[in-house]
């Protein structure tokens, strides 16, 4: 890559702004799998 | 298979590797060789890193090992995202903004030579007989199976793989990956849609009231093997370890058209990792509640070898067998019966009796099914080489779908097999290439259509090592459960040193050198001392934390100029 890349650059993605941003979206959809699947397990135990 | 199965399954595997052999024969470009098209878009990377993680093993044999012991195995993936979004934030930007072919070469940047060979050495040790392994596992379950030649199966899935990831490198690699992934969702999409429109009403109740859909357990017990804290802090290193430091993963995103396309990817598979195995696992509880109602459900579902018993010498002994579970499997089913009618009446009181004896019959079912295969190793050893349970999703496939289905199924895994392999081949080539050859010979740096040629002789050469390796260790027994364990015990030191790379700027390469391998021998010594006290997945984070920790306490004592050699 001999372009020099920026770290901060913009996600591109529709309601995104910041990298972190993401980040923060994928943990809070990651939580939101694990409680589902307590509750799954849970349901039908 | 019919002729129409034999159509589809090879159109599907010949076609996809002949169409990414002729778009990229044209590949003499380095940079584009080992890292795959400048104009890869984040669709691309993202299934292309599902594909090299997820071989056959995923498709044929988690369903098994969920129709067995449950879908608990889906905790193993709970630290994947967490280590995803670590790899996207730090690792990523820095192999981009070092503009380094490999991982490894970033450690010989950020501290020396040997620490750059120590790092290659145990990546290449590794993965070079995971390559083996990848192409012997789903080759003797489909060998068995269909009664095929294993070694004519063996070498051709290598071959296949070999011929387009020499010819087009990281390009063909990505390129025929993305239509691989299609082929396994198709296929495993109609699979799963038949087997929903064969289940009775209440099929998740009664998966659920026989213990199969404990998805998650919070118990804090280092022994057990499956629990939410062993999947989020073992699950997290081990997948920090595979994402960011093994080049097969690395490779996959470091191309592209930019560092925002290798993050997508990669948020990609966080996102939609778990939802896809939690698919899998599914698929595989369902098939336990589908064989409950089945009258003719397997003893044993390696039925080829079990055949050859019931065929044989001592046959009335299998025969009996055969009888006993003919009668044990009425009585369950009439026992689940009792559960769904005591369940739908409301009664709690029935509905806990009904379920207690529905467990016992289930427990004795389970018993006379070991029982089974010990007579059936004892009779035929070489029976012991797979699990019982990797039989259980081919044996649907061949007595339950329509001919056409078969033939997509079988492409699936013989997909998923090249799509895994060719990712080995293609990091395994460009590592001998950029870390092993090129750093003993810097002055061929500059000769690009010299470091192609090279890079091609060392992928064709693993995978000729590859097949050699699957071909004999088919005289082996409980390799493949072995080499998953010996993956624990091998990528902490590596990640380790990465760590200490990205986190600890003071610690030079002697001391991280030594650190990687005092933190080798200790978890030599966990994992032949320790191994009925800590399950295999902790020996992820205790080995990271004893590299890190090392290399530290190793920096404290030696002289200043040891400090950050290159820098």
């Amino acid at each position: 890559m001999t372009k020099k890349e920026n770290n901060d650059d913009s996600p591109g993605v529709p309601g995104f702004r910041t990298w972190r941003g993401v980040y923060l979206f994928v943990f809070g959809c990651f939580l939101l799998v694990v409680l589902a699947l307590t509750l799954f397990a849970r349901l039908y135990a | 298979m019919n002729a129409l199965d034999w159509i589809v399954l090879l159109g599907t595997i010949i076609g996809i590797a002949a169409y990414g052999t002729w778009r990229t024969r044209h590949t003499d470009n380095l940079n584009t060789y080992l890292k795959g098209n400048h104009s890869t878009k984040w669709g691309t990377i993202g299934l292309s890193v599902m594909a090299t993680q997820a071989s056959t093993i995923t498709y044929l044999s988690l369903p098994g090992q969920a129709y067995e012991n449950g879908i608990a195995f889906i905790q193993n993936y709970f630290g994947l995202p967490l280590a995803l979004i670590l790899v996207c934030a730090v690792f990523l930007p820095i192999y981009r903004k070092l503009g380094v072919y490999t991982a490894y070469e970033y450690l010989g940047q950020r501290f020396d030579t040997k620490t750059r060979l120590l790092g290659a050495g145990l990546f290449l040790l590794q993965r070079g007989i995971q390559a083996g392994v990848t192409i012997y596992a789903p080759a003797i379950i489909l060998s068995t199976a269909f009664g095929w030649r294993l070694d004519l199966t063996i070498i051709f899935t290598g071959l296949v793989a070999i011929v387009y990831t020499v010819t087009g490198g990281s390009a063909a690699v990505n390129l025929t990956q993305k239509w691989q992934m299609a082929v396994i969702w198709a296929g495993m999409l109609t699979a799963f849609v038949i087997l929903l429109l064969k289940l009775p009403a209440n099929a998740t109740h009664i998966a659920g009231a026989m213990g199969k859909l404990h998805a998650v357990d919070f118990t804090p017990d280092p022994q057990l093997r499956y629990t939410f804290w062993s999947g989020l802090l073992g699950g997290f290193f081990l997948s920090l370890s595979y994402f960011g430091t093994d080049q097969s993963q690395v490779q996959r995103y470091i191309g592209g058209a930019a560092l925002r396309e290798g993050r997508l990817g990669l948020m990609f598979n966080a996102l939609f990792k778990i939802p896809m195995q939690f698919f899998i696992v599914m698929l595989g509880a369902l098939l336990f509640v589908f064989y409950q109602f089945q009258p003719d459900t397997p003893l044993v579902f390696n039925q080829s070898a079990w055949q050859r018993q019931v065929q044989g010498p001592a046959g009335a002994e299998f025969r009996a067998l055969e009888e006993q579970h003919a009668v044990l499997h009425a009585a369950k089913q009439e026992k689940i019966r009792a559960w769904v009618a005591a369940q739908s009446g409301g009664d709690i009181t029935a509905e806990a009796a009904a379920r207690t004896e529905l467990a016992a019959a289930q427990k004795a079912s389970d018993t006379l099914r070991k029982q089974a295969r010990d007579t059936l190793y004892a009779a035929a050893p070489e029976a012991k080489k797979t699990r019982d349970s990797d039989y259980v999703f081919i044996t649907f496939i061949l007595t339950q779908l329509p001919h056409g289905v078969v033939g997509l199924l079988v492409a699936v895994m013989f997909a998923s097999a090249l799509s895994s392999k060719a990712g080995e081949l293609n990091a395994l080539g460009t590592t001998s290439t950029i870390d092993l050859w090129r750093a003993f010979r810097p002055l061929a740096a500059h000769d690009e259509a010299r470091n192609v040629r090279n890079a091609k002789w060392f992928t064709a050469f693993w995978g000729l090592f590859a097949v050699g390796f699957a071909l004999y260790v088919s005289f082996a027994e409980n390799l493949i459960e072995a080499l998953n364990i010996i993956a624990s015990v091998f990528y902490p030191p590596l990640l380790g040193v990465f760590l200490v790379a990205f986190f600890f700027k003071k610690v030079g390469g002697t001391a991280v050198f030594w650190a990687a391998l005092a933190t080798q021998l200790l978890l030599l010594g966990l994992f032949f001392y320790g191994k009925d006290t800590v399950a295999y997945l902790w020996l992820n984070p205790i080995g990271c934390a004893a590299c890190v920790g090392f290399a530290l306490l190793f920096q404290t004592f030696l002289p200043a100029n040891h400090t950050n050699e290159r820098e």
